[in-house]
């Protein structure tokens, strides 16, 4: 009891003055699942270590609860997931911090909060900070029973972090404020687009805006290794007043200010369920001219205070029921076309998917950091 | 004695029963805030008349903001007063000096340590955990740079011009409110500053929005778009943040207008000087340090707004706040913690600047005063 006191009394006081104690609080001793079973599910990489799936549920429920940031409860699903989660294993109490947070905002809870028991246990992140995490040794590699299923390009070799679910840029369309919807990007000069446009926020830090600006420099003949063409393209929509930069959210959209939203196909699609009963006429398209997906990735942190936990919310994921929970809210779960091909995908959720032309294809991590590098430097110039 | 109590006892000593009434009515509401100095005053007086000398000693205004300036009598009290505190009185500031240490102090020194230094993994071989850490200023020489730099430009800009926009105008509403004789409009006024001065962030964005957006109420109904109002644009976020930089002019105002006596007015009138004279060597000069203080307050203010302009402008208008916020906590870039906190030295620099240029222009107005 005092040591678990103290413990609190060292997590406030961390709390208080963040980075500089936080390297003393490293020090501390691991969380409650201490002990000789508690070493060894920090140290399993796969649920067969447990001795399989019984003894890993066994091991989690032991622990009791589970940590996880950044779940927007409105987002690819998610508060459904937690609800099927809580629901199946009663035992283990979820505590969701700080729904929505952004990927650094993972990162940093993770590293100043090392070795206390309060630090988050799973993580969900955009794979640039996936791939860096994972260099700067974060994570805690585990690969789950689906290990095989998941395609080698979206997951690392080590299991440190493996894609989860995704979505392609999609442009949401207000159909009673706009007689034509807009079926690609070249369709978003025209001049009847007048002060229509928005993206989900600024491409400097909003992962879905910059998807935005990426699929436009491939539909405006960039490539992958060059997003240039993508600024140019919002620049000239930005001087031809098509493009207004207020964030689009779910109230400009309900409102109307936003009628034209460039977005992952899974919250414009969700938009559209939701406001169908508020009058709004929400249409989603995934552009021909700018075929791209993104994934995000799930890991587990390497100092999860409860590290079975974490692993058994990884399994429930990477099962039937996780990946069609998160289907069920028009995120496309990296397991689909193996679930598609086995016949455990859920057919009408898949039916209600917008639709997609061709296969995507992801860029490579330096390609990724060059346009990343580009926008930066180059997005403020051209839309002011 | 100081200033300006001379020409206020000096108006005081001419007769005239019209005069003495004037003295009384502004001046009453607050009897007793300033008794340590009403003592002197009346013993020192040497005129009959007591009744109303009470009232007369009266009329600093509530609070008084020009209380920067050295106030009459506290020269004399404070001497006894201090000797009388004794040596322990810094205890009384113990808790102040540790807060202000935990939640300002600390979180500085990690700014300066983190916007000077770098951290990196140790080289091959060394534990995963482990990392180096190296002084650098190749983050404070890239907040400076490129888009960085515009960004802090961009900020100083809209700042000084919603400052400069919001001060003129604050202190205009201000004037209005305090010649006012009628005590509601008063009462209205002072109350919705309070309330709209603090009205900021993603709801003020969506007021506007709603109203002055391209679909807004207000831009359909005037056809503002076709007279090329663009809500999302420097001039659109000018008048959104100068929506809560005026009431918080008016409330930092209206006291120090109130301490500007009629009696000075009407003394200037006398003595032949035009209105534009009066203000031109008593009003201003009397109340340079007060507005002065509301112009860096209303600089500050806006220099530090962010939300509000997140969720407005995105990135086409450059601002620093929204920099920071894309390195410290987006879902892009990576690795730019450390720019963030030298944007934040940045700021911090900036801040002092206007600082050390308002401190001594005060220190100049105070010196007038005594």
């Amino acid at each position: 009891m005092p040591r678990s006191s103290g413990r609190r009394a060292a997590a406030l006081l961390g709390a208080a003055v963040l980075t500089t104690l936080t390297a003393a609080c490293g020090a501390a001793p691991e969380g409650p699942a201490a002990g000789p079973a508690g070493a060894k599910a920090a140290e399993a990489t796969s649920a067969t270590a447990f001795g399989g799936m019984k003894e890993l549920v066994a091991a989690a429920e032991k622990e009791g609860a589970l940590h996880v940031i950044a779940l927007p409860p409105d987002w690819a699903n998610y508060g459904e997931i937690i609800k099927a989660f809580q629901a199946k294993y009663p035992k283990i109490k979820i505590q969701s911090e700080n729904p929505d947070a952004a990927s650094a905002d993972e990162i940093a809870a993770v590293k100043s909060r090392k070795g206390q028991d309060r630090a988050p246990d799973v993580l969900d992140l955009g794979i640039a900070f996936a791939r860096s995490g994972a260099e700067e040794g974060l994570f805690a590699p585990y690969k789950v029973t689906a290990w095989d299923k998941i395609p080698d390009a979206q997951k690392d070799a080590d299991g440190r972090w493996y894609n989860d679910y995704g979505g392609y840029v999609s442009i949401g369309c207000d159909a009673k404020r706009v007689p034509n919807c807009p079926k690609t990007f070249a369709d978003l000069l025209k001049p009847e687009y007048k002060g229509k446009v928005a993206l989900n926020g600024n491409p400097t830090k909003s992962g879905s805006a910059f998807g935005g600006v990426y699929a436009a420099a491939l539909a405006a003949k960039g490539s992958f290794s060059d997003i240039q063409p993508g600024i140019d393209f919002f620049g000239k929509l930005r001087k031809s007043g098509n493009f207004i930069p207020v964030e689009s959210t779910p109230a400009t959209v309900e409102k109307g200010e936003t009628p034209i939203s460039i977005d992952w196909d899974y919250l414009n699609a969700g938009y559209a369920d939701q406001f169908a009963s508020k009058g709004v006429d929400w249409k989603v398209t995934v552009p021909a001219d700018g075929v791209y997906a993104q994934f995000y990735s799930q890991a587990i942190n390497k100092d999860a205070p409860h590290p079975a936990a974490a692993r058994l919310w990884m399994e429930f994921l990477y099962s039937a029921e996780g990946q069609n929970l998160w289907l069920k809210g028009y995120a496309r779960p990296v397991l689909l076309p193996a679930m598609t091909a086995d016949g455990t995908a859920d057919k009408s959720f898949v039916a209600k998917l917008p639709q997609v032309e061709g296969t995507p294809a992801f860029p490579a991590s330096a390609e990724l950091d060059k346009a990343k590098a580009t926008l930066a430097e180059k997005w403020d110039k051209a839309v002011s | 004695m100081t200033a300006p109590a001379t020409p206020h006892r000096g108006t005081d000593d001419t007769p005239g029963p019209l005069r003495r009434e004037t003295d009384t009515v502004p001046t009453a509401p607050h009897p007793g805030t300033d008794s340590p100095s009403a003592t002197p005053v009346r013993d020192t007086d040497d005129t009959p008349g007591p009744p109303r000398r009470e009232t007369d000693t009266v009329p600093r205004p509530e609070g008084g903001t020009l209380s920067a300036s050295p106030r009459p009598g506290t020269d004399t009290v404070g001497g006894t007063r201090r000797r009388r505190r004794g040596p322990r009185a810094w205890l009384a500031v113990l808790p102040l000096v540790l807060f202000a240490g935990v939640f300002f102090g600390l979180p500085l020194t990690a700014l300066l340590l983190g916007a000077v230094t770098r951290t990196e993994p140790a080289g091959p071989g060394a534990p995963e955990s482990a990392t180096t850490t190296s002084l650098t200023g190749d983050h404070l020489a890239l907040s400076l740079q490129g888009p960085y730099l515009g960004s802090l430009l961009g900020s100083v800009q809209l700042s000084a011009l919603t400052a400069l926009l919001g001060g003129v105008l604050g202190v205009l509403v201000a004037q209005a409110v305090v010649t006012s004789r009628s005590g509601t409009l008063r009462t209205a006024a002072l109350t919705a500053s309070g309330v709209l001065a603090n009205f900021g962030g993603v709801p003020l964005a969506f007021a506007f929005i709603a109203t002055l957006g391209i679909s807004g109420v207000v831009t359909q109904l005037g056809d503002l778009g076709a007279l090329g109002w663009d809500l999302y644009s420097f001039t659109g976020l000018t008048v959104v943040y100068l929506y809560f930089l005026i009431p918080l002019m008016v409330l930092v105002t209206v006291p120090a207008l109130d301490g500007l006596r009629p009696q000075w007015r009407e003394a200037a009138r006398n003595a032949g000087a035009t209105p534009w004279q009066f203000w031109r060597y008593v009003g201003l000069p009397v109340l340079a340090p007060s507005l002065l203080g509301g112009l860096v307050l209303l600089f500050g203010t806006a220099f530090a707004a962010h939300a509000t302009a997140a969720a407005l402008v995105g990135g086409s208008v450059p601002l620093v706040t929204l920099k920071i916020a894309d390195a410290l906590s987006g879902n892009v870039l990576t690795g730019q913690e450390n720019v963030a906190l030298a944007l934040g030295l940045d700021m911090i620099l900036v801040a002092a600047l206007v600082m050390a240029v308002y401190l001594p222009l005060t220190r100049r107005s105070a010196r007038w005063l005594r």
